[in-house]
């Protein structure tokens, strides 16, 4: 993200943690791609040490969870502090 | 089982009035402002989920008894999106908020500078990319039907007639969608009724759904452990992934949720607020996710109890019905209806807005000479054109349906309709993130993008030789080798699929990025660039009206006929109003007709609302470059008269200069006169004394011894007088010269009083009554003593000159900090009157009348005495008497000598 | 039957010199010292010669002067002006305002009864 030149150089402690939760999310796609490409990897069909349908299944849905929920949370903490940030700008921990 | 079928019509058509009503109620309360509980992101999260359409519903548990794991693809994209919403939904949504986008063809044309070529040629594609969607909702609910119905006979006659039920189920999606989508003109393109209904849809799919798959797994298999064995035991027991079509179908489904238009219409243009997009980011996968749990252990199941040869694709509906839950069957049936239909509404309802948009209303617009003031009412035009266009859309659905025989499995033509609009993509992700990106390059890239996805994609589906001849896949066309349709550049092995995604966007994508590099952007094309890109650093709008052409009349009748009338008035109303202006019509000025052209872009698309306003604005004349030019000739006149400002700001300010020097040299020439007079004044005033009675006394005889002395005397203290002046004059001369010579010392401030008191009073008549304060007495300050004592000399006498009070009396107090010190002599006489004050530190200022013996330099020379001591001296006025305040630092800075 | 003049100066040293020197020649001399008075003196004392101070205190003599020439009874009135600031341009002032005679300070005791004798022939 390009800051504008009167963007200051250090944020205050909570505005630090607000932007890396916003790099957070913006990574978590990333990382879903990867775990779900994980399978392409697996050997498949005939191949030798072939992987069993359930496992295959809890493993995708596994993954859907993780991402919903590392989703959620980081909506739930970047939510939280922007009612904050709303509320008392001033406030310094 | 013709009663059942019977029943099953009955209810959808319970099912469908039921949606109407919660549809209408909707609208109603929109209308009457209590739209609040309507645009919740949980509604919004629901409505996303018309990407799950009945290709899904049935389709996924066809396609993962057919091929495993692989159907899961097609949501691990669009869970990876709504995850990742901050890369490109965001953006997407923030742009189509500020620029009032319609549909996915508005969103490229207004990019790429409004243009309708652009706008056509995507709605074409999006048309033709999504027609065989259509028709797989058809064939899903005539299947659908058809299970309840039975099992066509070998002779066809029990069964359903495919084609017929297929047509019926059109109509009825038809007049459905007219109904729901094409009631109004909705001011911003937003359907409330729609959104709720498809809201309501998702429920009862996502119940369908679950219902089967928990019937499925603890109703037939028992349990979940059961359920698993179950699976691993049967034909889809071994992880088996063509890993080429895993990774692609992941991407393409992820490119088709943010390129299909059904999608664009709920994701961006009926979004009401960004947050919702929050939200969803991880509530529409969790709906997903539920969507995709039940789908192979009901594809298990089915493979297991149903006999061999059934189809996978209907295994939600069979299986219930084969197990004899004829209920829960009907509750499947109505979840893939509830799919089928919402998409289909959502869908018609998106392309019939684009078609009309940026198809239909440019031709009509060019077919009227007059412009858009001169035809009827455009209003009906644009609901007719949308009406029309549904029909049109639905009826293409069917003719694919018929065409292409009902025979193809459900997913793979969906996938066909994916990676149609999947071209969209390379346009659109370049138009909100590159602002090199140009209308050539997009136009190149969409264009040979769509063809060849036409032409390894589309066609190849109704089957070999049936549009293209088997030759073309054996040998290529008229032997062209690498240009067979599966193998091009005769890379064989590819999966049909993966080949027609992977060459068409790659291509795409190649062909638009070079185009861009090597095109150059119209100015129009630059700025909506520049908005789209930065949106989020100014969500303004691209400057492009100087209009005083048009009457705002004429673009009142035509805004009357887009908006309605009422909102319309309103409209200009309101603006009227921020103008500043009474009445109903407002000033044509660039910031109004954006916003009208803003307002107009909502219901007929960007580049039509911008045909029509410039229609008005410059009888179609105008063109951009027009207006730049205007605009660059208007700044270097504004950057030439700025320069004339500039230089006679600049004489102005030289003359005003010399004015200022004048009135100086005036007022000093003004001041040396009067100077010089009172020099003069005071000069001769005691000469002339001193010649007479000098001349008297020489002349006259006759004097008396005392006559003598007394004249001797005048002419003795005239001439004193007359010293004393002179002095003074040099003194004074010297001071403010700079010239003087100060002698610092150290001593104690009493001391100088004590000096000051004893020679003033030597001099005066001893009737002024001295009264000292000693309350600092030894006081120490470094200071030159002797011009310190003058100034209190001169306070002193001035004191007993001047006080007229029956008992003269002056006090002299001493107040000191630790740097300065503050002498204060306050006497009771008459107090100066106060437009004297500004005066007596003046050169021969004498306020009141004295014995004449001064000159009126005392204070003058106090002045520049205490202001070369690093001090000041000032007169405080008082209520009676007067008192003078000497203030000077304890150890001088003295002065630059 | 002497005549009268109306000194009007505010020095005292210099009225002092001026009524010495005009008794001596007869003249019956009255004195008056604040310019702001000096109108009203001149009218209730009607002199036949006014002698006149260009600065007094509270009054100019130019603006005595012109006051006097304003009323008919003293429009023809002798008056001598004398002035210790010698500037050309008082003497200019003085004359638009109806001076006889103006001479500046110091003089010379027969200048100064000379130009009396010539403004009030005996």
């Amino acid at each position: 993200m390009a800051r504008g030149p009167s963007s200051p150089v250090f944020l205050e402690r909570r505005s630090y943690r607000r932007r890396r939760m916003q790099d957070a999310q913006r990574l978590l796609p990333v990382l879903g791609l990867m775990l779900w490409m994980v399978p392409t990897l697996w050997p498949s069909g005939d191949e030798a040490g072939h992987v069993a349908m359930s496992g295959v299944i809890y493993y995708i849905f596994g993954v859907w969870c993780v991402l919903i929920g590392l989703s959620a949370w980081l909506w739930r903490g970047l939510r939280r502090s922007a009612e904050d940030a709303a509320s008392d700008p001033k406030h310094d921990p | 089982m013709t009663a059942s079928l019977n029943l099953l019509i009955g209810v959808s058509l319970i099912y469908v009035a039921f949606l109407f009503a919660v549809a209408f109620a909707a609208e109603r309360a929109a209308v009457r402002g209590r739209s609040g509980w309507l645009r919740t992101p949980l509604v919004y999260t629901l409505s996303l989920s018309i990407y799950c359409t009945a290709w899904t519903f049935y389709g996924a548990v066809g396609y993962a008894a057919r091929s495993g794991m692989e159907y899961v693809t097609i949501y691990l994209g669009p869970s990876l999106v709504m995850i990742g919403w901050w890369w490109v939904l965001r953006k997407l949504v923030r742009i189509g908020r500020s620029q009032r986008v319609t549909s996915v063809a508005d969103l490229i044309s207004a990019r790429y500078g409004k243009s309708n070529t652009l706008a056509i040629v995507v709605t074409v594609m999006a048309v033709v990319g999504v027609t065989p969607y259509i028709a797989l909702q058809l064939q899903s609910v005539t299947l659908a039907l058809s299970a309840f119905a039975g099992p066509p006979a070998a002779d066809g006659s029990a069964g359903l007639n495919m084609l017929s039920s297929g047509f019926w189920v059109a109509a009825g999606l038809a007049v459905f969608t007219v109904l729901f989508g094409t009631r109004n003109l909705n001011a911003n393109e937003r359907h409330d009724g729609v959104v709720i209904a498809i809201a309501v849809e998702a429920v009862v799919k996502l119940v369908a759904l679950i219902a089967v798959g928990i019937f499925v797994v603890w109703g037939i298999a028992g349990g979940v452990r059961p359920m698993m064995e179950q699976i691993d035991a049967s034909a889809l027991g071994t992880w088996q992934v063509d890993r080429s079509r895993w990774a692609a179908l992941t991407v393409l489904s992820a490119a088709a949720f943010l390129c299909l238009p059904r999608m664009f219409q709920v994701l961006v243009v009926e979004n009401d607020d960004e947050r919702h997009v929050q939200i969803a980011s991880w509530a529409f996968p969790v709906y997903l996710m539920l969507m995709s749990l039940f789908v192979v252990p009901i594809a298990v199941v089915g493979l297991n109890l149903l006999p061999p040869g059934s189809n996978p694709d209907l295994f939600v509906v069979s299986v219930p019905l084969a197990e004899g839950r004829t209920g829960l069957a009907v509750l499947s049936f109505l979840g893939g209806f509830s799919s089928a239909t919402s998409m289909v509404i959502v869908a018609t309802l998106a392309l019939s807005t684009m078609v009309s948009n940026h198809v239909v209303m440019p031709i009509y617009l060019s077919l009227k000479p007059g412009g858009a003031s001169m035809s009827g009412d455009v209003r009906s035009v644009i609901l007719r054109a949308r009406r029309l266009s549904i029909l049109l859309i639905i009826a293409l659905g069917y003719l694919y349906y018929v065409l292409s025989g009902g025979s193809g499995a459900l997913a793979a033509i969906g996938l066909i309709s994916f990676a149609g609009v999947a071209q969209f993509l390379p346009a659109m992700l370049g138009g909100i993130f590159w602002r090199g990106a140009t209308r050539v390059g997009a136009l190149s890239g969409l264009c040979l993008g769509f063809a060849i996805w036409v032409y390894a994609s589309l066609l190849p589906s109704f089957g070999q030789g049936a549009v293209l001849p088997a030759s073309f896949f054996e040998v290529g066309p008229w032997g062209i080798g690498w240009l067979r349709p599966y193998a091009f550049f005769g890379i064989e092995g590819i999966d049909p699929t993966v080949h027609a995604v992977l060459w068409s966007l790659l291509l795409n994508t190649c062909v638009f990025v070079v185009g861009s590099l090597l095109s150059f952007p119209k100015p129009l094309e630059r700025l909506q660039g520049a908005q789209f890109v930065n949106v989020f650093d100014h969500s303004g709008q691209a400057r492009g009206w100087h209009a005083s052409v048009a009457a705002s009349e004429d673009l009142m009748i035509m805004a009357q006929r887009i908006l309605g009338a009422a909102e319309a008035q309103a409209l200009f109303r309101a603006a009227a109003r921020e103008q500043g202006m009474i009445g109903h019509l407002p000033e044509p000025n660039p910031a109004f007709l954006e916003r009208l052209e803003r307002e107009l872009s909502a219901s007929v698309g960007t580049a039509t609302a911008h045909a029509m306003v410039s229609q008005m604005v410059g009888a179609a004349s105008v063109s951009v470059e027009d207006l730049l030019a205007v605009a660059d000739e208007s700044a270097q006149m504004l950057e030439y008269s700025s320069q004339l400002e500039t230089k006679s700001a600049e004489l102005s300010r030289t003359a005003g200069q010399l004015r200022e020097a004048n009135d100086k040299l005036t007022q000093l020439s003004v001041q040396k006169d009067a100077f010089l007079g009172q020099i003069s004044h005071e000069l001769r005033t005691p000469m002339t004394s001193i010649r007479a009675f000098s001349e008297i006394m020489r002349d006259a005889e006759g004097l008396s011894a005392a006559e003598k002395t007394k004249y001797a005397s005048i002419i003795h203290v005239e001439a004193i007088r007359l010293t004393r002046l002179l002095d003074d004059l040099l003194d004074l001369s010297v001071l403010e010269n700079g010239q003087v010579s100060l002698n610092p010392a150290t001593g104690r401030l009493d001391a100088v009083l004590d000096h000051a008191v004893i020679t003033a009073g030597a001099s005066g008549d001893g009737r002024l009554r001295i009264v000292r304060h000693k309350t600092t007495a030894d006081t120490m300050l470094t200071t030159d003593m002797d011009r310190l004592g003058q100034v209190f000399i001169n306070l002193i006498t001035n004191a007993q000159k001047y006080c007229r009070a029956e008992a003269p009396q002056l006090e002299i107090s001493v107040r000191a900090t630790p740097d300065m010190l503050r002498v204060e002599f306050r006497d009771n006489g008459t107090p100066i009157p106060d437009a004297a004050r500004a005066l007596i530190f003046e050169k021969f200022a004498r306020v009141a009348e004295g014995d004449g013996s001064g000159a009126g330099l005392g204070l003058a020379i106090c002045r520049e005495i205490m202001a070369r001591l690093g001090g000041d001296i000032s007169h405080v006025p008082q209520a009676s008497g007067n008192l003078f305040v000497v203030q000077m630092p304890r150890a001088a800075a003295l002065a630059a000598q | 039957m002497d005549k009268h003049v109306l000194l009007v100066e505010d020095e005292v040293n210099i009225i002092e010199a001026m009524s010495f020197l005009l008794k001596r020649e007869g003249w019956k001399v009255d004195t008056h010292s604040d310019g702001a008075t000096a109108v009203s003196a001149i009218r209730d004392a009607r002199p036949d010669l006014v002698v006149l101070d260009y600065m007094l205190p509270g009054k100019s003599g130019i603006a005595i002067l012109t006051e006097l020439r304003a009323l008919p009874d003293f429009a023809a009135l002798p008056v001598l002006m004398l002035t210790a600031r010698g500037q050309l341009r008082d003497r200019e002032e003085a004359e638009r305002a109806g001076v006889n005679r103006f001479m500046t300070k110091p003089f010379s005791n027969t200048e100064v009864l000379n130009a009396v004798r010539d403004l009030v022939r005996v």
